[in-house]
């Protein structure tokens, strides 16, 4: 194969980067379609560098491809440019491999990994000539189906997709397709598939058999299944041994580089931690180790199979892995030889560590990176995030000793109960770090002169199945307000010199917040933004926050009303998902939140979350 | 030791840029297990240079990258080692991106890059897009006029702006041949001539114009200057150079 295009060399010579849409990558996997029951299109709904770097889509690629009756594609949204000569030229989105239109496939699978990609996945659907509405399709489309974290709470997408995945995409699969071909056989039509699908298999959610209604205040009064046979609540999906999904030691290597320009080691899913407003941390709970054994394996066969220079390990918390030091050594002494680089995101800064960084990095050019996430010691006991300053400092000491000079640290703005004090905390704890540079490093051992020291905020955006999901969003105002006091008391420090602030764009984080915690009202919302022209939210320049306002306006919606505290008792529009940690859980949680108390993690104390109905991971084996 | 490797480029991997066929052979490189040598410092990188840069879009017979190994690899049954490298390279490589041979390259030959005076190439017109007034039969008077000008001067467009430079003496052969042109013309980094470039002078001298993206380009070798026998400078294809086995230093000497 690699020999037919969907494009003309026009219109190839014409855009920016062809190499994003012709596929023909090593390891990109090629079929017979005459040999095929089922013809799958996987769809990131973003440019191809972003969608090529995540590795979930690379499981469930190759997953998919080692099912000898299926043939699994890859999609991504076609950039501005591509999209106005498709548009233009009414040219058809085609999948990767074998260039063929979308809409002649079997399925079509989104991965929807954050709110501000919403309106690409109409893209998607729109260039495909795919009907945006689900309930306007007919036997001649695929069926829709969505996936990954956002899906969560799926209600904003509601009227675009056929079928959401709720939980791991490893498990059931296998288990929709022959339903599918099973229903096709006999003749059924896409609705009985659907339900079909919606009452038998766990983990599907057909929007269409539910049914919304609101109280007069806009809250959510009822949320029932029309059909009997599809069940009120469903329940995420989850790989019970990890060591033993199946994983993707040959990834597809991509011409261009893209932003992930490495083969990952994911070491593990889910998270002992639990921070309070982070989402990741209770959706995938509980943590699941995979196998160093297994591991040590992949990483052989991941670089031969790649000729990547670089490995690098994926997980939320890489430093609570148990087989760390052991894979580490192991990851070290098998690239020495071999010009390959280790990259450890995610790791705590011990001496540990730094040891290991010292190795492997050039110390004068790296940077050193803590997530303290607040200000204050406060605030941190409040959001649960168990790092303390006295481990920061420790950290950034050893560090300095080291010979590191450069520091990230990472906060948020607009956290629940945040005062005056907590900002100014964030200023005062990036002051002691260049104070303890400069009294650890004597004079003439500065090697660039200076500490560097770039503090960043992000705005806080709550999130479902967070303790954190009933708690007020901050106004633009406020938080840009909250920014310049960031700003203001940092300049006010002492070191202020080795001190430098970055702080986001707040327009999109409050569009964010009203996504994620938003309900089947918005779906109205989204589709009128996609037909006045948005796409690409997620990209700055590309992004028009007026034109979400005058919408919503349109509409009738108000985002004061989705960014509100929510009353503990009020019908959640995500409600209906079980995804194995309980409200009362998330509850008592944000109670103690309010109560500056925090909870100990997973590995030192059960917390009762509730994900042991799972019966895996560390629910499941005895506390050190 | 110095390997130089020939590959060809077609199909849809022409929009791959220049750059990212480098990266695609770094790539290949280790996992073909091939013996290459690194740079030392804390960002190694394989010692690896490319002849001149083919457009993103064209197609090519003859494209050369120079390697410096350690070692070369075993060869398989029935191969050499060189051989055995190519089709090493070809096991785990994309379609239109193939291995065509390797030699080992005396100790005194110049890198691929530097060495590069001219190229061929072969023009078809694409489908449809045959400029109105075009006459084969024609072609053959055309490019005789053509080339009997004294000057060929067109405008470049450089990084600093517009420039007019003069083809006449770049053009080492044109010619029309049953359905396209053939071309040898300069390709040194200072004075390559691009073939598009070139067509779009030859046609406007025969009154008619040129279609965008009406012209399906094939490089079919690149060459250097070598000195021949009878004291004359003659193009040697960069394939043509080296050993397809290891050759002791007096053996290098004897092969002129």
């Amino acid at each position: 194969m690699c020999e037919k295009l969907a494009l003309s060399e026009d219109i190839l010579m014409q855009i920016e980067k062809p190499e994003r849409y012709i596929g023909c990558e090593y390891n990109s996997v090629v079929k017979d379609p005459a040999k095929v029951r089922v013809r799958f299109a996987m769809c990131f709904p973003d440019v191809y560098e972003i969608g090529m770097s995540h590795l979930g889509i690379q499981i469930l690629y190759h997953m998919l491809n080692d099912m000898p009756d299926v043939w699994c594609e890859r999609v991504y949204s076609p950039w501005v440019d591509l999209d106005a000569i498709m548009r233009q030229q009414k040219i058809p989105l085609f999948a990767l491999e074998s260039q063929d239109p979308v809409k002649s496939f079997d399925f079509l699978g989104i991965t929807v990994q954050y709110e501000m990609c919403y309106t690409n996945i109409l893209q998607i659907l729109d260039l495909s000539g795919i009907p945006l509405n689900a309930a306007q399709r007919g036997d001649d489309c695929p069926i829709v189906i969505g996936g990954g974290p956002c899906t969560y709470n799926p209600e904003p997408l509601a009227d675009f997709f056929d079928l959401f995945y709720i939980g791991e995409g490893e498990t059931q699969y296998r288990n929709l397709l022959d339903l599918y071909l099973e229903c096709k056989d006999r003749g059924l039509d896409r609705r009985e598939f659907l339900l079909r699908a919606a009452a038998e298999i766990p983990g599907m959610y057909a929007p269409a058999f539910y049914e919304a209604s609101y109280r007069e205040d806009g809250t959510l009064k009822s949320f029932v299944p029309t059909e009997e046979r599809v069940p009120r609540k469903v329940r995420k999906e989850i790989v019970d041994h990890m060591s033993e999904a199946p994983y993707p030691v040959k990834p597809v290597v991509p011409f261009i580089k893209v932003t992930q320009d490495r083969v990952v080691l994911e070491i593990q899913r889910g998270c002992i931690r639990g921070c309070r407003f982070c989402q990741a941390g209770q959706i995938y709970r509980p943590v699941r180790e995979r196998d160093v054994k297994t591991l040590q394996g992949y990483a052989r066969e991941l670089l031969k199979n790649t000729g990547q220079e670089e490995i690098s390990l994926s997980s939320l918390s890489s430093s609570d892995y148990s087989g760390l030091q052991e894979l580490v050594n192991f990851l070290m002494e098998e690239c020495a030889g071999s010009h390959t680089n280790i990259s450890l995101p995610s790791l705590r800064i011990d001496a540990f560590s730094l040891d290991v960084m010292s190795k492997i990095q050039d110390v004068k050019k790296s940077s050193l990176t803590f997530a303290p996430e607040a200000g204050s010691q406060r605030l941190r006991d409040v959001i649960n995030k168990g790092l303390t300053e006295e481990v920061i400092l420790n950290g950034a000491r050893l560090a300095f000793e080291g010979g590191w000079t450069r520091v990230k640290l990472y906060f948020m703005l607009g956290l629940p109960t945040e005062t005056l004090e907590d900002i100014q905390g964030i200023a005062q704890l990036c002051n002691k770090i260049a104070a303890l540079f400069y009294e650890t490093v004597p004079k003439e051992k500065r090697v660039n002169g200076r500490v560097q020291i770039v503090a960043s905020t992000s705005f806080f955006v709550p999130k479902p199945f967070t303790p954190f999901q009933w708690a007020k969003q901050c106004t633009k105002e406020e938080f840009l307000e909250k920014a310049y006091q960031t700003r203001t008391a940092i300049g006010s420090q002492l070191n202020q010199k080795s001190i430098k602030y970055n702080w986001h764009e707040a327009d999109a984080s409050v569009m964010e917040g009203i996504l994620a915690r938003g309900d089947r009202r918005l779906c109205e919302v989204i589709r009128r933004v996609y037909e006045k022209g948005s796409v690409f939210d997620a990209w700055g320049e590309y992004y028009d926050n007026a034109r979400w306002l005058e919408t919503m306006k349109e509409c009738g919606l108000s985002p004061d009303f989705y960014t509100r505290e929510r009353p503990l008792d009020e019908l959640l529009p995500w409600d209906f998902i079980d995804c194995g940690v309980s409200k009362d859980f998330l509850r008592r949680e944000w109670e103690k939140a309010k109560r500056e108390e925090t909870s100990e993690n997973c590995r030192v104390k059960c917390q009762g979350c509730g994900a042991a109905g799972f019966g895996c991971g560390i629910c499941a084996v005895a506390r050190t | 030791m110095k390997v130089r490797i020939k590959f060809r480029k077609y199909g849809p991997v022409r929009f791959i840029g220049h750059l990212d066929v480098m990266r695609y052979f770094q790539k290949a490189v280790r996992r073909a297990g091939i013996d290459v040598v690194y740079t030392a410092g804390y960002s190694p990188h394989q010692i690896m240079t490319f002849a001149a840069p083919l457009g993103v879009g064209l197609a090519s017979e003859g494209e050369y990258m120079d390697i410096q190994v350690n070692s070369l690899p075993e060869a398989e049954e029935g191969l050499t080692s060189c051989g055995t490298m190519v089709k090493r390279l070809n096991d785990v490589g994309v379609r239109g991106l193939d291995a065509v041979s390797a030699r080992i390259l005396p100790e005194n030959a110049g890198n691929a890059m530097a060495s590069v005076t001219a190229a061929s190439y072969t023009v078809r017109f694409r489908e449809g897009r045959r400029p109105k007034g075009w006459d084969d039969a024609a072609a053959d008077r055309l490019i005789e006029s053509f080339l009997a000008q004294a000057e060929i001067p067109v405008e470049k467009q450089t990084k600093n702006g517009v420039r007019t430079v003069d083809l006449r003496p770049g053009i080492y052969e044109l010619s029309w041949r049953l359905d396209g042109f053939f071309l040898l013309a300069d390709a040194s980094s200072g004075g390559n001539i691009k073939p598009v470039l070139l067509l779009e002078a030859l046609l406007s001298h025969g009154g008619m114009t040129l279609e965008e993206n009406a012209l399906f380009v094939t490089r079919q070798d690149v060459y250097t200057r070598a000195a021949s026998g009878n004291g004359t400078e003659t193009f040697v294809s960069l394939g043509e150079i080296g050993f397809e086995e290891p050759v002791t230093q007096a053996e290098q000497e004897r092969k002129p």
